[in-house]
């Protein structure tokens, strides 16, 4: 194998994109979920009520169930950075290893201790030990949750490093600047509150069937009474801490925002495309005049006031990203794709001279060249400018599902809040509620995609292309472990399925008496 | 001596003292494997996996740290080993899938695949877990076909630094009659822990006759395997570094670390008394035995793994390319990051604390048959 197969890289991806969504389908429920029976052993050890004991530990049992797979899926993508991204291991894993290692040191081990006192100990320890357990389960894997975070914000927004031409990789000189990047920060703050609002549609989901079914009434009601003012809060903050990452990445990854926008041509007083229809087969690279959109609503201003604070901001489209030309806030023109290509060739060249050359003179100059063109480097890999643009479709459709969800769930939320003693009522309207639960899940894997397929070809923003991120295996082995992952996850995901509405049409052990 | 050279050295004790306590909480395994030959009746059955699963996610969590406590401290550990020996690591990674799913699920109603086919997981992960991690650990001291360059970063052709040299991309360690003694030993050791355990755990006597039984033989098999891997390791040739770097191999190489480290030697001999001491304590039917051969097994692995790493030999053999070899000191993090990680491992003794707490607090009453209704 003397150059890379383009088909490694696409089955490299695929069983990571594969193995990462699988995950995210039982994290945000264990995160969500989590604090929702939390609050609820809380409220028992408070009132002493059986009742609300018995209502968390059912929420306890289905969290039990759903944590399985979380925790079955999550090995599998901690080693995947070494099976298939061994380049990528080494380039980077002066950084990007020390986030994991805290994670398993500090939070996973929380989380996996006190969830066994948690499920054991109900007749071993007190009833504060108990619910501190609970708790510190709860917070373990949101610690869990933050160095992850951490670590893929680096990667959207690598900061906190230098490159080593002793060691051919980056190497890091400020944990700080890593650890609690802005970045980092706000997707933390998203991605978890998200959770949130997924946990709390999934309690009112199931609660609004026993509603439907006429069973289990006052533990429904009660349920949906915590999960909405939670849910509700939660997806405030989900919208806000949306916004700031909007700006995170107009800021960081303009090409992310232009393709998550369907933006061919930039310029100032953008309008943001509330919805619109995409013509199909557009080269989105092509620098030819071509009908983009079938058709489109648009809020006029929006998108400059969302990317730079200013109605009449200037934001770069597609176009504008690939020919540079275009002034910087902070001063000076953006470079060409071209450009930027081409130093990064010169600077892969410069550290090909400084390994191999004994002439200490040159050395230096090879260093001085490296170092002026170090910020291009990973753009040396990359064969073509189209290469830079993402697969604009899936993002366009993936942010306009996550937003008008996100709407869907604040007004849900409230309506129940507000309007709940008629809506319990309405078994047309509980029947929606109940059918409409697994768009949580849709919505949470919606923002995933607009955040990693928005940010191809990198896997490290600007510095390391996925083609010079993998391992060197034959596609076939790859291939083998795509299919075995996919059986397996689809068998244990059904299983899972299973068990949870065997659980549920069970049901808690709580009586009819009022919570 | 500076302080990359201590930290390369303080980093390698502690990957090494995960590995010897994910070695130590394998037990797990061991008692996994062990289901249905000392779980004679269902009511036995149960109330060994009432047991190890109590405990299966502290093996689990383990193992997860160790991968990333390594990938921290020794990336290039992680590039070369889990992006070359592929399927090894695949096959591993696959059978804790299994065991990961398999407790929560197996008493659960309307679980798809049925109870006994969770089991089988829970039997499959417990046999080859345990005996393939000892296979891949072998190829600590016996070495691995894989050439590093990191030249190839400025080739955009193919920049991938860390090439395997053998098609079978791991699956070639197993054909290695010393790595696969290892693995048959750590198999044995987690079999002869769990048996022990269960001895301390159980209140029902005719289980507790069954595991006593049992260790006969586990015991005799694990010291035929473990003590003819043991001749050889000490009788082996290994790769030793000098300070420019360059790797050659040295006889009697971990014979030598021993007389030249005789604190490792210590360990390793006070950890091999206290799981014979273990042993013998298990066989005469003392309930706390356990804490003698678990504490034994992690001196001794933790003696082990820091004669692989340690008085300047290569942890990471190449046997294609010598000067390819992993040694602490060319595949290490920064200065900066194994300070900074340092700083991190200090948590190391809190969160030991904590877990010593809820261990105590679930174990402090024996298991009996009206606790798995």
């Amino acid at each position: 194998m003397d150059a890379i197969d383009s088909s490694l890289v696409d089955w490299s991806r695929a069983q990571f994109a594969l193995t990462a969504m699988y995950h995210w389908i039982f994290v945000p429920l264990t995160l969500g979920l989590g604090v929702i029976m939390a609050i609820m052993e809380t409220l028992y050890v408070r009132t002493g009520r059986e009742f609300w004991k018995q209502t968390a530990k059912f929420w306890m049992k289905l969290f039990g169930i759903n944590f399985a797979m979380g925790v079955a899926t999550g090995i599998i993508l901690e080693f995947e950075f070494g099976t298939n991204w061994s380049n990528y291991s080494w380039f980077v894993g002066d950084i990007f290893g020390a986030p994991l290692a805290i994670e398993g040191i500090v939070a996973f081990f929380m989380e996996s201790t006190f969830i066994a006192i948690m499920y054991f100990g109900w007749n071993k320890v007190g009833k504060g030990a108990h619910l501190a357990s609970t708790w510190l389960t709860i917070i373990g894997a949101t610690l869990s949750a933050w160095w992850i975070l951490v670590a893929n914000a680096w990667m959207q927004y690598p900061v906190g490093m230098e490159f080593n031409p002793d060691t051919v990789r980056n190497e890091m000189v400020d944990f700080a600047a890593v650890a609690l990047s802005p970045v980092a920060v706000v997707k933390f703050c998203h991605t978890v509150t998200s959770s949130w609002v997924l946990g709390a549609m999934f309690v009112v989901g199931v609660s609004c069937w026993y509603l439907l079914r006429g069973r289990h009434t006052d533990f429904a009601k009660a349920s949906i009474r915590v999960a909405c003012w939670f849910g509700l809060v939660a997806a405030l903050l989900t919208a806000h801490t949306g916004h700031q990452s909007g700006r995170d990445i107009a800021l960081h990854q303009p090409m992310k925002l232009a393709a998550a926008e369907g933006l061919y041509e930039g310029g100032t007083s953008q309008g943001l495309v509330l919805g619109g229809v995409l013509t199909p087969g557009v080269d989105w690279a092509a620098p030819t005049e071509q009908n983009r959109f079938l058709f489109q609503v648009e809020m006029p201003c929006a998108l400059s006031f969302l990317a730079t604070h200013e109605l009449d901001g200037y934001v770069p489209g597609i176009r504008n990203l690939l020919e540079g030309g275009y002034p910087l806030l902070a001063g000076g023109v953006v470079l060409s794709a071209g450009e930027k290509m081409q130093r990064g060739r010169t600077a892969i060249a410069a550290l090909a001279t400084y390994r191999t050359s004994r002439d200490a003179a040159e050395k230096q100059v090879a260093l001085k060249t490296l170092r002026a063109n170090f910020d291009c480097f990973g753009y040396g890999y990359l064969k073509s400018p189209a290469e830079l643009v993402p697969n604009v479709p899936l993002t366009f459709y993936s942010f306009r599902i996550m937003v008008m969800l996100g709407g869907y769930f604040i007004a849900l939320f409230a309506g129940l809040l507000l309007l709940g003693k008629y809506i319990m009522r309405w078994k047309w309207a509980l029947l929606l509620i109940v059918l409409t639960t697994p768009l949580a899940w849709l919505a949470s894997q919606a923002g995933w995609v607009v955040a990693e397929v928005g940010r191809q070809p990198w896997a490290i923003q600007g510095l390391l292309p996925n083609v010079a991120a993998i391992s060197r295996l034959d596609v076939g082995s790859v291939q083998t472990t795509f299919f075995i992952f996919l059986g397996l996850f689809t068998l244990l995901l059904v299983a899972e399925v299973s068990i949870m509405a065997c659980a549920i049409a069970t049901g808690p052990e709580t009586d009819n008496t009022a919570a | 001596m500076n302080d990359i050279f201590l930290l390369q050295h303080y980093w390698w004790f502690l990957v090494s003292l995960l590995g010897a306590l994910l070695v130590f909480l394998m037990f797990v395994q061991g008692g996994q494997s062990l289901i249905w030959t000392l779980g004679r009746t269902e009511e036995h059955r149960r109330m060994l996996l009432l047991a190890t699963g109590r405990k299966w996610e502290l093996t689990f969590t383990t193992l997860v740290t160790f991968g990333g406590a390594f990938f921290a401290s020794f990336p290039l550990f992680y590039s070369t080993s889990f992006g070359g020996a592929y399927w090894v690591w695949t096959l591993i990674l696959l059978c804790f899938v299994l065991q990961a799913v398999s407790y929560e699920f197996q008493l659960r109603r309307s679980n798809l695949l049925g109870m006994n086919t969770y089991r089988v997981f829970l039997f499959l992960n417990g046999v080859l877990g345990p005996l393939l991690i000892g296979t891949a650990v072998g190829a600590f001291f016996t070495g691995a076909e894989f050439v590093v360059d990191k030249l190839a970063v400025t080739n955009p052709a193919m920049p991938v630094i860390s090439r395997w040299a053998n098609p079978l991309h791991g699956l070639e360690a197993a054909l290695v009659p010393q790595n696969l003694l290892l693995g048959l030993s750590v198999f044995l050791l987690t079999r002869l822990l769990a048996c022990l355990y269960f001895l301390g755990c159980m209140a029902d006597a005719a289980l507790r006759e069954t595991c006593r039984c049992r260790l006969w033989m586990e015991g005799a098999f694990f010291l035929l395997f473990f003590l003819t891997w043991l001749g050889y390791w000490l009788t082996s040739t290994g790769m030793g570094y000098m300070l420019d770097g360059l790797v050659y191999p040295v006889q009697h190489k971990y014979l030598n670390n021993l007389l030249d480290m005789p604190g490792v030697a210590g360990v390793l001999l006070v950890g091999v008394v206290l799981v014979l001491a273990g042993l013998v304590q298990g066989l005469r039917g003392w309930r706390k035995a356990f804490w003698l051969a678990g504490p034994g097994s992690v001196l001794v692995v933790l003696a082990l793994l820091l004669c692989a790493g340690w008085n300047h030999t290569a942890y990471y053999p190449s046997v294609v390319d010598e000067q390819s070899s992993l040694t602490i000191a060319n595949s290490s993090s920064s200065l900066f990051t194994l300070r900074t990680m340092t700083v991190v491992s200090f948590f190391i003794p809190f969160v030991l604390a904590y877990i010593a707490w809820a261990w105590r607090a679930l174990d402090k009453k024996p298991i009996t048959p009206d606790e798995v209704e």
